[in-house]
This record gives structure tokens, C-alpha cells and sequence, in this order.
């Protein structure tokens, strides 16, 4: 497929690496974003997300690969492709010593928003996510949640055919998070924009329409989290034994299946149909010579986790906090 | 960034606006916030009328005694209130660019050339703001200034605020941490200040610190400025003693040593990694 022939990819990506000195952090990842869609980037900490956002937003130069945003190459076409999109960090990025109308008034100056069509589209944006009472208040006494939701207005104001948003509920509180999902996916109706995130939650890569899996630096899987899930096969049997080797011998011997064993010594496996399979195996475990007694059993419908560990064989983890984290909360502070 | 030749007239003006905008932010800032207003004219005053006072007691007077030691370290104190006020605006970049407002400036439809130069203008037109203050106090240091000296000091403390603040600019340009702030207050801002004759007149002073003085670009800006801040109450032979340079002489360095900040400090801001 011809890079920007086909009208309904709004964002199509073409081998883009990111280098950095002797260390590459984005290994040539390739896909495209349908227009409409609520697409996400799914993988640990440093796998790359943010370097795939940071490259498609402008913030940082591709060493190598294409990509094209609305019709416009991000290499040649940069002021378009930023006009194209709104963007929404990982890091706080307002204002915080200013009104949140102040905010949005420099975002429209920058974007060269008119004045009343700036002020039509930021009191109809306030109200949607419930901030038309503090709009005229310091930013710095707003909460987490409300200046995720200031940021969101602020990144549609100008209309964006692309709203990038990169780990969008980080640090919030669940209850804050499935707030903000709400408004998103209310304004994605209304606004008719495609969304692109990144986030290590797993509740809200299910909430995207396709899902990329990211992991050092490469796409390893890409579908709908229906078809992913898929992927596993089944559902998810976890036990807890007093003999866990022992269990997992006797499984392997009569069911034909391996378990994988968890750090904590709980065995899980993959089974067609977990409901039917779990009276056998517990038939399987009290009988023999040296049965071995099934302190818990555990069953559920395969996640998106289960998919990634199927892929990697790890988990999708938080990862000690690394400089810039330390250099994030110290920032904070220094800041006030 | 276009070749600045090759702009049209409707992308000269986004351009503008978006250095206006950072402009206008920072000036915002300013006026919003009179804690650190407060806060930072302490420090000026504290040398200004501390260290002017104190240390005047014991030193009989400059230029024959036609000058008291306040009245020789005022123009040096409103350098200094220039100077800390530039570089401070400056480095604020790197947080900004990391944890603030300027993240959101990089990705919007602005050119980074644009940015720095609102950059530039709002990091001088604080530190201008700051200086006016203790400017209004001449009268209280016995100098007493006609209207058109006012306006000169203006001026010439725009154009020191400019060089320092691209200074600023081009020590945090491509810093993306704070560690080295410490760093750059030790070795960049203090020396700086002190070797500029701000606070001690430079003539007599031991070679190795004339030396250094002449590649201190405050030294021009203070020198200039006492110029102008004295010329009304000093006899113009005593003057010459108290000064280096013909003051259109440091107007040009001046002006040499902020486009030699200025060019480098908008290309490497401009750099995308």
C-alpha cells in the first residue's frame, strides 16, 4: 500500500526506528490508524510507547521510516502534521501559576484559533468535561483529575483530526481514570476524532478499537482485544497446590497440558473450556498413590495480560522508577 | 524553520503571534505572581543597602570623594537585578520544556526560532520590570537623574537583559536535566556578577581579574550603565576615572556578545533530537 493514497488511514506508519546513542529504542514498528478509531499502544514501561508517540507528535526526529498524519509527511510537512493533531502528555504540561481560560486562550493563540470561535469551542468543551465553574480558577489548585480534563479540552480545541494521548491516567485514581475514559470516549462520538494512546492499563487497552502490542521496541502482535484474547485460546485455570511440582507432572501426564508456574508457586494453564476441565483435574490431583490436596482454584476469561505474557513470557509490569521519574518527582517539588 | 527570506506574510504572522504568546506568558507570570517578586528584590536590596552602607562606612568615597560607595554600587546592583533575573527566566526552560507549558509549545504549529525569540523578549522584559523597581530608588542613593538618563538606563538595561537572557537560553537549550543548575549558578552567575566591577571599581584591580573582566559581558553592561547613572552628579574628569570604556564602546560589545549568544542559542533549541 501507497503511503498516503488511502483517505480513510488517517495515520499510516512505515518502519520508523528511533536511535538513540547505541541504544534503539523504536526497531522499525508499522501500522496504520483508521480514521475514527481509538487505537492503543500497549506494553511496559520502556518499550517504546512514548517514543512512537513523541516521533508522530513532532517532539522527536525518526532516524529512520515514514509516517504520515492527515495527508501530511512528518518529515517534510511538520507545521501541518501539528496542526493536524492534539496531544495530550504523559507529564503535566499546563501552566499551573495560570487560570485554566488562560491556558486555553495560549493554546488558541498558538494554534491561531479566532477569538470567538475560541470562545464558543472552549465554553462548549468546559461544559462537556464539567469545568465551566473553575475555568477562571489558578490551575494550581486543581486536582490531578480536573487538569487531565483541562488538558483534554485543551489538546480539541483547535480541532485536531488526531488527539495523541500518552498515558493519559497515569497517577490517577481508578475512580478519576474510568472519569476521564468517560469523557473520552463521549467526545470521540462528538468529535469524530481518532484517538491514539499508550498506556500500561490493562482495562483501557480494552476500551480501544485495535490494540498494538509494544514490547522493546516492536510491534508483536496487532488486532481487536476480542481477537487477541482469542489468541489464548480458552480460559485461564489458576491453582494453588501443596505440591506444585508434583501437580504439574501429574497434568502434564494425564491432560496433556503444561502449566506454567508463577512466582508465588501457583500453576497456571490455558484450557478449552475451564468449567468442564476443572472437576476432571481435581479428580486427576486426589487420585494416584500420593494425591496431592488443591488448596485453590481459580477461573476466568482470558485478558489482555494473559496475551502478553503468551507473547513474552512476562508480564506487563511496573518498572522501578528510572532518572526520569526521580528527576519527574523532584521537578514537582521544586516547583511547587 | 523556513529560510528566513522565504517567509510568506501569513506565516510571518503566526510566527509572531507565537512569540508573542510566550512573551505574554511569561509577562503574565510576572504580574500574577508577587510572592517571587517580593522574593527576588530582596536580594538586590540586601547589597544595595547592606553591603552599600556597610561597607561605605569605611571606604572614604570614590572619584575623589565625589562619589559615595552606594551611589557607585547602584548602577552595579541594577546589573545584577538585570543579570539574576535574564538567566534565572532562562533556565526556567528546562523545566518547563520537561514538566510544563513549553511541551505544550513544542508540538504546536509555531517554528522553535519563533519560540526562543518570545523567549528572549519575555526572560528581558522581566528582568526590565524587576530592575524599574529599583531604578524608582536613585533618589534615596543621593542620584538624582533627569528624565532622559531614566530612559537611557532603560535602555541600556533592555539590551543587557537581552544578552543574558540569550545566554540563558543557550546554557539550558539542550539540558534537559537540573542537576547542573548548581553548577551554573557557581561557576557562571556568581563570577559573572563579581568580576564585573558591579560592586568594586575594575581599574587597579590585579591583571588576571582585568582579564577576566573583559570577557565578562556584564562588566560592559555595568560600566555603561554607571555612566549614565552618575554623569548627572560627577564632574565628568572624575568620572573617567570610575569607567573602562566610551559608553557607545560597550554598547557594541554589548550587542556582539548577545548576537554571538543569540544565533547558537536558537539553533541548538531548534535542534530536534
Amino acid at each position: 500500500m501507497a503511503l498516503g493514497s488511502t483517505p480513510v488511514n488517517v495515520i499510516e506508519v512505515d518502519h520508523l526506528v528511533k536511535r538513540f546513542d547505541g541504544f534503539t529504542a523504536v526497531k522499525g514498528v508499522t501500522f496504520q490508524v483508521k480514521q475514527g478509531e481509538v487505537f492503543g499502544f500497549l506494553g511496559p514501561n520502556g518499550a517504546g510507547k512514548s517514543t512512537t508517540i513523541n516521533m508522530l507528535c513532532t517532539l522527536l526526529r525518526p532516524t529512520s521510516g515514514r509516517a504520515v498524519i492527515n495527508g501530511h509527511d512528518l518529515l517534510t510537512e511538520q507545521d501541518a502534521v501539528r496542526q493536524s493533531i492534539g496531544m495530550i502528555f504523559q507529564d503535566p504540561s499546563l501552566d499551573d501559576r495560570l487560570t485554566g481560560r488562560e491556558n486555553l486562550r495560549f493554546h488558541a493563540m498558538l494554534y491561531d484559533v479566532p477569538g470567538n470561535l475560541f470562545r464558543e469551542r472552549s465554553a462548549e468543551l468546559l461544559e462537556m468535561v464539567g469545568l465551566t465553574d473553575k475555568a477562571d480558577e489558578v490551575v494550581r489548585n486543581y486536582s490531578g483529575g480536573m487538569r487531565r480534563r483541562l488538558e483534554i479540552v485543551r489538546g480539541l480545541l483547535h480541532r485536531p483530526r488526531v488527539f495523541f494521548l500518552d498515558e493519559p491516567t497515569l497517577g490517577l485514581d481508578p475512580q478519576t481514570r474510568r472519569l476521564i475514559w468517560d469523557y473520552l470516549l463521549t467526545l470521540r462520538e462528538q468529535e469524530a476524532v481518532t484517538m491514539f494512546m499508550t498506556t500500561h492499563y490493562l482495562d483501557e487497552a480494552e476500551s480501544c478499537d485495535r490494540i498494538a502490542i509494544i514490547d522493546h521496541g516492536e510491534i508483536i502482535a496487532l488486532d481487536t482485544p476480542v481477537a487477541l484474547k482469542g489468541t489464548v485460546g480458552g480460559d485461564i485455570v489458576t491453582i494453588s497446590t501443596t505440591d506444585g511440582r508434583r501437580a504439574s507432572k501429574l497434568l502434564k501426564d494425564v491432560h496433556h497440558i503444561e502449566p506454567r508456574v508463577l512466582s508465588n508457586g501457583q500453576l497456571v494453564m490455558e484450557v478449552a473450556s475451564g468449567d468442564r476441565f476443572i472437576p476432571r483435574m481435581m479428580a486427576t490431583l486426589a487420585g494416584g498413590k500420593e494425591p496431592v490436596t488443591v488448596l485453590s482454584v481459580s477461573l476466568r476469561r482470558p485478558t489482555l495480560e494473559d496475551v502478553f505474557i503468551r507473547l513474552t513470557g512476562r508480564a506487563i509490569r511496573e518498572e522501578e522508577s528510572g532518572a526520569g521519574e526521580q528527576m519527574r518527582l523532584r521537578g514537582r517539588t521544586w516547583r511547587r | 524553520m523556513a529560510p528566513l527570506g522565504g517567509i510568506e506574510a501569513a506565516s510571518l504572522r503566526r510566527e509572531l503571534k507565537g512569540a508573542y504568546t510566550i512573551w505574554y506568558r511569561d509577562v503574565l507570570r510576572f504580574v500574577r505572581d508577587r510572592a517571587r517578586v517580593v522574593a527576588s528584590l530582596a536580594q538586590p536590596l540586601l547589597f544595595l543597602f547592606v553591603l552599600g552602607y556597610g561597607l561605605g562606612s569605611s571606604i572614604p568615597g570614590l572619584a575623589a570623594g565625589a562619589v559615595s560607595f552606594v551611589q557607585f554600587v547602584f548602577p552595579g546592583i541594577l546589573g545584577m537585578t538585570v543579570l539574576f533575573t535574564a538567566i534565572f527566566s532562562a533556565i526556567s526552560i528546562v523545566w518547563d520544556r520537561e514538566f510544563g507549558f513549553l511541551k505544550e509549545v513544542m508540538v504546536a504549529p509555531v517554528s522553535r526560532t519563533a519560540v526562543a525569540l518570545g523567549k528572549v523578549a519575555g526572560g528581558s522584559t522581566v528582568a526590565i520590570l524587576q530592575a524599574v523597581i529599583i531604578l524608582l530608588l536613585a533618589p534615596a542613593v543621593g542620584i538624582t537623574l533627569a528624565w532622559e538618563q531614566y530612559l537611557l538606563l532603560l535602555a541600556l538595561m533592555l539590551l543587557l537583559a537581552a544578552v543574558m537572557t540569550s545566554c540563558g537560553i543557550l546554557v539550558a537549550a539542550r539540558q534537559r536535566t537540573i542537576e547542573s543548575f548548581q553548577v551554573i549558578m557557581n561557576f557562571l552567575l556568581l563570577p559573572m556578577f563579581f568580576l564585573s566591577g558591579a560592586l568594586f571599581p575594575l581599574i587597579g584591580a590585579p591583571l588576571w581579574m582585568e582579564l577576566l573582566a573583559t570577557i565578562d559581558p556584564v562588566t560592559y553592561g555595568v560600566d555603561a550603565l554607571r555612566q549614565v547613572a552618575l554623569s548627572a552628579s560627577v564632574p565628568p574628569e572624575l568620572l573617567q576615572t570610575l569607567i573602562l570604556h566610551p559608553i557607545l564602546i560597550d554598547v557594541a560589545i554589548l550587542a556582539a556578545f548577545g548576537l554571538a549568544f543569540l544565533i547558537p542559542a536558537v539553533w541548538l533549541f531548534g535542534k530536534q533530537d
